[in-house]
């Protein structure tokens, strides 16, 4: 499916759109320029993370421990500063953690 | 054909919009298109149609109520002035992008400040690059033509855009004509129900008024101007249609006494008929003056301008509206645009006149007919008429 129309003459009548809930199909982590990196060790599961995460794409683990969904978070470290234990980092993109 | 009967404007535009079979309205009331507003109040209230009248706290929510109503395939209608106009104006835009053929009702008024309630056209000038198709009454029946003509050209599959009518405000709005109305019959024939290209409905989900990205929005700004250049197209045939039915002729340019013509005069809304007169009595003169008057605003109609002013030496334009530090009126400045590749374009004065409801006889049209050479003469782009100096 191409993403968007080519040329004006294929643009649809007042820019309906006829598959609806087509977002789906779009990831929106990729204009990201922090990730968030987790450090087990230190995390005492007290969900903090997941409840503050404004994307909602942070997932408890079968184990416990929470971990984001990278092809939606938008690395704004809201997750890194409410963890009080201070068990997740803000990494660069393109750096190893 | 029904007998004429005697029908403030107001009120008969809120009986024409009645006998569209419109399915829901959502007006706030401000003068001058308050007893639109009323009566097509009243009329619902009163069971005399099947339609929705939604009361709304503001203009904003107004227009946004027809649309989301439009946006189910329902048959809407709107009407305003002036500052309600201003405060639409963040959704103004937004009805054509949808393509959602809303009418509006459009008393027109001076625009605040001063503070003045009376007609100039400084209110549908400052909202003209909207994208809304705009057309101009010259007296009640006209407009009550035209608002039944305004559903059919703004629903025609080709185009599916929102349309204007304009009315002065007082001068037109408040006075009382003999207007021939169309039966029901004829209505329901000429004007077919809405067939919408789409339209919200639970079972068939879709998304109306979305994102666009850097890599669209250029070409959904150009689907949607060629859309409204070719509906000059269905503009025509429309008014053919009513021609052929009612016997009343409609043109984007209409002309009275142009043959022969030296001097040409041109008008928009209701002044046209004043300035008619001043034609006569100036033909009277011996002087060879002919007028026009431009009842289709947006699209523009740059080959009927063209036609129209070919042969005249001097065009007079007339403006209601001033582009403040700009070309002088915004009519002026587009047919200067049109003409200035033109072989052989006649010399042009522009006036502005009849600001804030400002009185405009026939002495005043004459004044400026006879005195355009010395205008042009002036230098000056433009000249306020009658301003005290
Ligand atoms: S960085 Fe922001 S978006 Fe990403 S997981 Fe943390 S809170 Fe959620
Ligand atoms: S907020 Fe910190 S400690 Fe709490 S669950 Fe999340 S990572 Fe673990």
């Amino acid at each position: 499916m191409k993403k968007w129309p080519e040329t004006w003459k294929e643009y649809n009548t007042g820019g309906i759109i006829f598959d609806v809930g087509n977002a789906r199909s779009f990831k929106t982590g990729p204009w990201r320029s922090l990730r968030p990196v987790w450090d087990n060790s230190k995390c005492i599961k007290c969900g903090v993370c997941y409840l503050f995460c404004p994307e909602g794409c942070v997932q408890e683990g079968p184990d416990g421990f929470f971990a984001a969904d990278l092809d939606y978070c938008k690395g704004c470290g809201i997750c890194a500063h409410e963890c009080w234990p201070s068990a997740i980092s803000m990494i660069e993109e393109g750096h190893e953690s | 054909m029904t007998k004429p009967v005697g029908m403030e404007v107001a009120v008969a535009a809120a009986e024409a919009v009645a006998l569209c079979n419109i399915d829901v309205a959502a007006c706030y009331p401000i003068t001058p298109n308050t007893h639109i507003a009323e009566h097509l109040a009243d009329i619902i209230a009163d069971g005399r149609i099947d339609a929705e009248y939604i009361t709304v706290e503001s203009e904003h929510s107004a227009l946004s109520a027809v649309m989301g109503a439009s946006g189910t395939g329902a048959r809407t209608f709107t009407a305003t002035s002036s500052q309600g106009l201003m405060y639409m104006h963040e959704i103004l835009p937004i009805t054509p992008a949808m393509r959602l053929p809303v009418v509006m009702g459009l008393g027109n008024r001076a625009v605040s400040g001063p503070i003045n309630i009376w007609n100039d056209h400084s209110d549908i000038m400052l909202q003209r690059d909207s994208g809304w198709m705009s057309i101009f009454a010259d007296n009640g029946q006209e407009a009550v033509d035209m608002f039944i003509q305004a559903f059919k050209i703004a629903e025609h599959p080709d185009v599916l855009m929102p349309i204007n009518v304009n009315m002065d405000g007082f001068q037109l709005t408040h006075v009382v004509e003999p207007i021939v109305f169309p039966t029901q019959a004829q209505v329901n024939k000429f004007l077919p129900p809405y067939k919408p290209f789409a339209s919200l409905h639970p079972d068939h989900p879709v998304s109306m008024g979305t994102l666009g990205l850097p890599e669209i929005y250029t070409e959904a700004v150009k689907a949607r101007d060629v859309v409204l250049v070719n509906a000059k197209k269905v503009i025509l045939e429309v008014w053919k249609e009513w021609e052929k039915m009612f016997g009343r002729k409609y043109e984007p340019v209409a002309s009275y006494k142009t043959a022969g013509a030296e001097i040409l005069l041109l008008t928009m809304g209701s002044m046209g008929e004043t300035a008619e007169m001043a034609v006569d009595a100036l033909r009277k003169k011996g002087v060879k003056v002919g007028l026009l008057k431009l009842k289709l605003w947006r699209p523009f109609p740059y080959d009927e301008i063209r036609k129209a002013v070919r042969g005249a030496k001097t065009l007079v334009v007339t403006d209601r509206a001033v582009s403040y530090g700009g070309p002088g009126g915004p009519v002026c400045s587009e047919i200067r645009a049109a003409l200035y590749d033109q072989p052989n374009r006649p010399e042009i004065v522009n006036y502005i006149i009849g600001l804030g409801g400002r009185d405009v006889r026939v002495e005043d049209f004459m004044k400026m007919v006879e005195g355009a050479p010395k205008a042009k003469k002036s230098g000056d782009d433009y000249q306020i008429y009658g301003v005290r100096e």
